[in-house]
């Protein structure tokens, strides 16, 4: 992964594919871009973004939490994540039940305060450079099994919200007339909570937690503004999410950037691109 | 106690043709938010291919009601049964249309596709569609006069359209009870007459409406019964008989309507 912190006499692009690590990063940007587009699909009709960066900042105080007690590996840092969204997540719900505070004010409170926790105790042990992995991404930096998870948890996440479409769309329209038709409003609110914290896990290893927020939005942003047809949002997200992480790769490496920080911006890119120039949404064909 | 006319009773693709035994029966039914009651002693029967306005001030539980009735809320206490049976074992049978200002209408989402969802009960998670369920839908599509619409996303639609097409979508579910939250509300004059139309339709068809509804001057012309609620039960019956100056001083009596308009 030193590849990146040398600017001057790099090596070429071929030279540099043929590198495991490289051909492993590029795999990563794939799968991992094309869940997290995927799933940006329910972000978006579910109006979630926000949450969904409070989750990620959540994310971070418990993989400290995980490092402290049995040390770093992926599944203590998975483990810990798990256990840090569901104590912010199910703790906003309680304060907010317990007292006259609302569940977003209850949430800021809470996933700031275990954001600041949990950076203390990363500073405080020697693992500084782990870090800023987490805060940014480490995708060129994964090792075989970091892979076999992202793969898993971007199946896990593309087969469940494909099975699940139907309910889930007919749930996101309108939460009452789904309960009405008899969807299953319970298991769905569990069942995605699930999958979006494990792709959030994978997008904290691709881009970081403060990152994680556009690669799990922009995706399925961008096709909201093309298409009338929700089913086509999570294909459409997934295939943005794949091609613009595996292009901001390539755009990367020459120009010395962070993997992370480009994937983004490529991503944000493509969202101003549609935002422009829709043919049905876009504001050239509102204003002409 | 009203019944409907057999020989108009035609229950159109409910599948069942005895319409004595279409009776929902509410009796002393009671909801309450956490601590605060919302609703209490309710009790009324309502038989298919009637139309019944629910009618109360703001506050009164109007569109609580409404959800108690479609399921979406616990009881408190009272039963509620459609067809002799509890009603969580008919849910397909009843339809829930909310207020237009509750949907999201940026939803990417066409009219087709709004009224296939009314195809979820019988279709599940996983099976497809199959040539009759695309009939329903396309028969449900032109009874409400949508067909040419049906491509169109749903904020592409007049007001009175998109009410249509939550019809639209409770038709294709079969649903033998329509329970509307405010389907008149923000529709202009003819959009209006033209739903009280098709509501007049639906019935003959032989299928209950309950709706909430807040004109009280098109109340006579729009339904047949009228239920008056003000957290507890006001009145119920014929909107002749029940739907009285004294009744709905009754109900809005030392509310912001101090002087509600009478019919």
């Amino acid at each position: 992964m030193s590849v990146f912190m040398i600017t001057n006499d790099l090596p070429s692009l071929s030279d540099f594919l043929a590198e495991p690590i490289a051909r492993r990063a590029l795999l990563a940007c794939l799968m991992i871009g094309f869940a997290n587009g995927f799933v940006s699909a329910f972000v978006v009709l579910r109006k979630s973004a926000l949450k969904i960066g409070t989750l990620s900042h959540a994310l971070l105080p418990g993989i400290a939490l995980a490092v402290l007690l049995v040390g770093l590996t992926q599944w203590s840092a998975l483990a810990g994540a798990v256990f840090a969204a569901l104590l912010v997540g199910l703790g906003s719900i309680f304060l907010s039940r317990t007292s006259r505070l609302d569940q977003d004010t209850s949430m800021g409170i809470l996933y700031t305060t275990a954001f600041a926790g949990g950076y203390l105790i990363l500073t405080q042990l020697n693992v500084r450079q782990k870090l800023d992995e987490w805060l940014f991404g480490s995708i060129v930096g994964m090792a075989d099994s970091d892979l076999w998870i992202a793969f898993a948890i971007s199946a896990v996440a593309v087969l469940g919200l494909t099975a699940l479409q139907r309910p889930l769309l007919i749930y996101l329209f309108e939460p009452n007339i789904a309960a009405s038709l008899g969807v299953p409003v319970r298991f769905l609110n569990y069942a995605t909570f699930a999958i979006t914290i494990l792709v959030l896990i994978s997008s904290l290893q691709a881009v970081g937690c403060i990152l994680s927020v556009g690669l799990m939005v922009a995706p399925a942003a961008t096709v909201y503004l093309l298409t009338n047809n929700a089913r086509a949002l999570f294909w459409g997200g997934g295939i943005i999410g794949g091609l613009g992480s595996v292009a901001a790769f390539f755009l990367s490496y020459p120009l010395g950037w962070s993997v992370s920080s480009t994937i983004i911006l490529v991503l944000g890119g493509l969202f101003l691109l549609a935002y422009i120039f829709s043919p049905r949404y876009g504001l050239v064909s509102r204003l002409f | 106690m009203p019944t409907s006319n057999p020989k108009e009773h035609v229950c159109w693709g409910a599948g069942c043709r005895h319409d004595h035994q279409h009776q929902l029966e509410v009796k002393q039914l009671s909801v309450s938010y956490r601590e605060v009651l919302a609703l209490d002693g309710i009790s009324f029967h309502a038989s298919c291919g009637r139309s019944i306005a629910l009618i109360g001030p703001n506050g009164a539980g109007k569109s609580t009601l409404l959800k108690a009735l479609a399921g979406l809320l616990p009881l408190k206490s009272g039963s509620l049964r459609w067809r002799g049976s509890a009603l969580s074992k008919s849910s397909h049978e009843i339809a829930y249309l909310p207020q237009r200002g509750e949907v999201d209408w940026q939803f990417p989402i066409t009219v087709r596709g709004l009224v296939e969802m009314g195809r979820y009960p019988n279709l599940g998670w996983w099976r497809s569609y199959s040539r009759h369920d695309a009939e329903i839908v396309e028969r449900a599509l032109a009874a409400m006069e949508l067909t040419d619409l049906q491509d169109r996303q749903i904020s592409a639609l007049s007001g009175g359209q998109q009410q249509r097409a939550f019809i639209a979508r409770a038709l294709a579910q079969e649903a033998h009870v329509l329970l509307l939250d405010e389907p008149f509300t923000g529709l202009d004059k003819p959009a209006q007459e033209n739903l009280s139309r098709l509501f007049k339709e639906l019935t003959a068809e032989g299928r209950l409406l309950i709706a909430s509804h807040h004109d009280l001057q098109t109340v006579k012309g729009f339904y047949d019964d009228v239920l008056l609620i003000r957290k507890n039960q006001v009145a119920f019956g014929p909107v002749e008989q029940a739907f009285t100056p004294a009744m709905i001083e009754l109900a809005y009596g030392g509310t912001d309507h101090a002087k509600p308009l009478t019919p």
